[in-house]
């Protein structure tokens, strides 16, 4: 295991925060309880499609048991009609429920494929906050490119905010999923995704990999922290320059396996590091200096 | 000399494979010595091994079936224990290596070498008596079909003793199954063992499409054909052209393992998305392979005990093709987060929904099947009502996932998980189950124990739903599958209730053996006499049972479609059978132990393959080899039934059918 490098009070305090949800866990409800547009909109439409076909499902399961039981053999009241295997009425009808719910659907899910797309922006008064996605063996890397800075299993994000992600993997597949922020997306070497979120509340909610990756698979879960906008300008502020920086070296010690990882930040990273995961090189970019002063997008600060 | 295998291969350290190994073994060996101490090789050799008969072809596919839903069930039974204890602070009694084998096995076994030869199983014994004819177009290919699906069954099954199995998943997903994370001979194994059993489904598949569309009885045209039947070459077709698909994908993963090719590998210009489509260009399909004979026998089902024709044939046959064809439009629904774009994902969604419009039809004509007839509530019944409503729930919870949107968030989830069990229990099980009932007594000559039958029933049933609709409930809460090890204790309660309704479906397994003995014990009480113990419509209980080897002294007439029913109908109001043909003398194939040999030679090479024994893996390839030409050059094809003895017996048949007869005139 990797321990969790030097690090402020917030961190501490965001561990603080986690362990309190952990216990009222409560709070995470997964995809019933969207702390976002894109989850909100994802459970709306779940709950309309799923009302609209029950409509259908219930009489249809009512009507077996019902059918089944008055025709039963010993009921001398049911007629027995031995060569009835035809009627084009009631064809046309058995036809035309199924089509029609499905042209409904159909609709929704043509409109919400669009909608919902995962690499379109969201709409937002602020710039969107890039972050930078790479799945490791087994832990996630997130990367602040603007801010500079970069973090492991735990990902802070301005609350109100879109978040817009670039993804990819440093060895196999997985899957980067926010259960209450909403739709996932695969992570895949050599590849990029892009992936467009929004908490609107702060809060911590829980991520995980949901694409199985191997045997520390399961300890590939994370925290999000969404913090409002002033609180995560002064936390990527605070954070830069920590610890070790985020080099050819210090990628190479990350990346060798491990799993459970607790959450620990990089306060300076090589530049283009995820472009270089992507590529497959090494990274060789010389970790800059940080420059206190940068205006981080993302924050009114 | 024995490539990369060592004793260090055998699990010494490992209590749970090493005394699940030498359990088997014993078990294997207490078998061998029973059936030698009562003397039934020669007829088990005779019969069944070397059999072309494409009844006890059937039937070992079945046993096959059975024996690996036992090996497959304890595998999930292992998962759901480890699901229950491994939360918060706990490990659990698996450690992640051997959990991620057991997930694996599970699928690969319960799909593969469950429920594909289960299904196979059923049309090698159903659909030659329902189409009227002796046997299928190539009785010895057949036989070697299911040897090279049991050589692949074996090979899985040594794993479990010699090495691993694969940590990969039942879909053995590059670049985690590619030699730079997957080391070890566990993707070997499963990359083998398919490839093997699958050149025996390919045989299969060609087999029956032949059959079908070139062997019926006369006057069986295809609009006459019984429902299952076009189930069957529905399925058969898929399978023709599904499963060569499978095979270059995984013979491309071999490549990339074995000669260090680059299809899938992060370097070399590989690209791991070609395999996620090819694998699923086959998977999706092989979900209607499995099902659409499964709708066959409801068909069949729900029209003999509603004492009435199907209702809605020609719709029927229509649905069946019509999800054949669309199966194929349908596979990048496995992969919606992928981020192919909003047009592509939207069209996939929608052509995966249109599969649910025929499908839907079926539920609805089974209904109007049931409508105006005479119910009787015997145990296929149960299954087809239990089908009917669990799957309906399957279909919507499978139309969600359809939608892009909706699956962004369950998929690969336990809501994922509980879906697919939901339309593979609800759907295939239940149908092999009912079928099972069914035609048992026209295999056997005896029915089975009606009351144990349906509290095998209830145990399914009861059992499936406690299984998996917690799994429903943790999927929306964002638990994703394949956890060895469970985040958060709150999930705990619901795996408890999945735990115990995998040891209540464990309790349907343990009842079905108990049925099993039970009636095979009190099987002079259940004789079936007539040969027709449901009040049957097609073809196979015309003939006694069990059937005699060619299955018909004389092939049937057909008119209309219901070709016994016609018959039967006919017959009593006449009170009196048509008159005695002419009987001629019978040609049957000979048995041929062609296909125990070619799967010998070939489970030895996939052995060898999967160590780097080169020898050996010649040696096998040329020893499978021989055994072709060696069969090719063969002087004896067929053997003939004397004329004498085709009469005898089809004259105590039409002694039977006519007191049968009576008994029916007198009741009517």
């Amino acid at each position: 295991m990797i321990s969790a490098g030097p690090s402020g009070g917030l961190i501490r305090r965001a561990a603080l925060v986690a362990a309190a949800c952990l216990l009222a866990s409560a709070c995470n409800r997964g995809i019933l309880e969207p702390v976002g547009p894109v989850g909100q909109a994802e459970k709306t439409i779940m709950i309309n499609s799923t009302a609209i076909m029950l409509a259908i499902i219930i009489p249809t399961m009512l009507a077996t048991i019902g059918i089944a039981w008055w025709f039963r053999r010993g009921n001398t009241k049911a007629t027995y009609m031995p060569d009835w295997e035809y009627s084009g009425a009631i064809e046309m009808v058995v036809w035309a429920i199924p089509a029609l719910t499905i042209m409904l659907l159909g609709g929704i899910a043509w409109i919400g494929s669009h909608d919902l797309e995962p690499s379109k922006p969201l709409p937002g008064t602020s710039p969107a906050l890039k972050v930078e996605v790479v799945s490791l063996d087994w832990k996630w890397l997130f990367i602040y490119p603007d801010q500079g800075i970069a973090t492991v299993n735990q990902l802070v994000v301005p609350a109100g905010t879109p978040v817009s992600f670039r993804l990819t993997s440093a060895t196999v597949w997985n899957s980067f999923f926010v259960p209450q922020m909403g739709t996932m997306i695969y992570t895949m070497p050599r590849m990029t995704t892009r992936l467009n979120l929004q908490a609107d509340k702060p809060g911590s909610y829980n991520g995980l990999s949901s694409h199985f990756s191997g045997d520390g698979f399961p300890g590939m879960q994370f925290q999000v922290q969404a913090l409002p906008p002033e609180q995560f300008a002064m936390w990527a502020q605070g954070a830069r320059g920590q610890g070790t920086p985020l080099d050819g070296r210090g990628y190479a010690e990350l990346s060798k396996p491990s799993s459970y990882v607790k959450p620990m930040i990089y306060g300076a990273v090589a530049p283009g590091l995820f472009d270089a995961i992507v590529a497959n090189r090494t990274p060789s970019n010389p970790v800059p200096t940080p420059q206190h002063n940068r205006p981080v997008p993302g924050s009114k600060a | 000399m024995f490539g990369k295998l060592t004793w260090s291969a055998i699990p010494f350290d490992q209590p749970i494979p090493l005394i699940t190994s030498i359990v088997m073994l014993l078990v294997i060996a207490a078998v061998a010595v029973w059936v030698w101490r009562n003397g039934w090789w020669p007829h088990i050799w005779n019969e069944y091994i070397t059999s072309t008969d494409h009844k006890h072809i059937g039937i070992m596919y079945i046993v096959l079936a059975l024996v690996m839903l036992v090996r497959g069930f304890a595998d999930a039974i292992m998962m759901r224990a480890q699901q229950s204890l491994a939360v918060g602070a706990s490990q659990g009694y698996l450690p992640p290596e051997h959990y991620n084998q057991i997930f694996s096995a599970h699928g690969t076994i319960m799909i593969f070498f469950m429920a594909m030869p289960i299904v196979i199983g059923m049309m090698n014994f159903v659909v030659p008596l329902q189409l009227g004819v002796r046997d299928v177009a190539f009785p010895t290919m057949n036989n070697v079909s299911f040897w090279l699906t049991a050589s692949g069954a074996l090979l899985v099954n040594v794993s479990l003793f010699v090495g691993e199995f694969a940590r990969t998943g039942w879909l053995g997903f590059p670049p985690l199954s590619e030699k730079a994370f997957s080391p070890g001979v566990g993707v070997d194994y499963y990359l083998v063992a398919l490839q093997i059993s699958g050149v025996g489904t390919v045989l299969t598949a060609v087999n029956f499409v032949t059959t079908i569309l070139k062997t019926r009885a006369p006057g069986m045209s295809y609009l006459r054909m019984p429902v299952f039947c076009w189930t069957a070459l529905a399925s058969n077709l898929i399978m023709l052209a599904a499963f060569p698909v499978l095979t270059v994908a995984l013979a491309e993963l071999m490549l990339d393992r074995y000669l260090g090719f680059h299809f899938f590998t992060n370097d070399g210009g590989g690209n791991s998305m070609l395999y996620m489509n090819l694998i699923w260009v086959w998977g999706h399909p092989e979900v209607y392979i499995l099902v659409l004979p499964a709708f066959g026998i409801y068909s069949e089902v729900a029209s003999t005990f509603s004492g009435k024709p199907l209702f809605g044939y020609r719709s029927m046959v229509f649905a069946t093709l019509a999800i054949c064809i669309i199966s194929y439009m349908v596979w990048l629904h496995h992969f919606f987060t992928m981020g192919a774009g909003a047009d592509i994902n939207a069209v996939f969604g929608i052509a995966s929904m249109i599969i649910g419009i025929p499908t839907g039809v079926k539920i609805y004509n089974w209904l109007f099947t049931m409508y105006g007839g005479r119910v009787r509530f015997t145990v296929p019944m149960y299954y087809l009502i239990g089908f009917m409503l669990t799957f309906v729930v399957g279909g919507l919870t499978g139309v969600l996932l359809a939608i892009p949107p909706v699956d962004f968030v369950v998929h690969n989830s336990l809501f994922l998980v509980a879906h697919f069990h939901q339309v593979i229990i609800g759907g295939v099980v239940f149908a092999v189950m009912a079928g099972y009932t069914y035609w048992f007594p026209k295999a056997f000559g005896f029915t089975l124990d009606e009351r144990l039958g349906k509290a095998v029933f209830w145990c399914w049933f009861i059992g499936f739903h406690l299984a998996f609709m917690p799994l429903y409930v943790l999927g929306f809460w964002g638990a994703t599958r394949r956890m060895q090890h469970i985040p958060d204790p709150t999930w705990q309660p619901w795996l408890n209730v999945a735990f115990v309704g995998a040891v209540i479906i464990g309790l349907g397994i343990v009842l079905t053996v108990v049925q099993l003995l039970y009636s095979i014990k009190t099987r002079d009480q259940r004789r079936d006499v007539t040969g027709d113990p449901w009040d049957g419509r097609t073809l196979e209980w015309l003939t006694l049972s069990p059937p005699p080897h060619y299955n018909f002294a004389v092939l049937p007439d057909v008119h209309g479609e219901e070709a016994y029913w016609t018959r039967k109908q006919t017959a009593i109001k006449q009170d009196q059978l048509i008159e005695e043909p002419d009987y001629q003398p019978i040609e049957m194939p000979v048995n041929s132990p062609t296909g125990i040999i070619v799967a010998f030679f070939a489970s030895l090479c996939g052995f060898a393959i999967i160590w780097y024994i080169w020898w050996l893996a010649i040696l096998g390839l040329i020893g499978a080899f021989a055994v072709f030409v060696w069969y090719a050059w063969r002087d004896e094809h067929e053997h003939i039934i004397p004329v004498e003895e085709v009469r005898a017996n089809a004259r105590e048949r039409r002694r039977i059918r006519m007191e049968h007869l009576h008994e029916l005139s007198q009741s009517t």
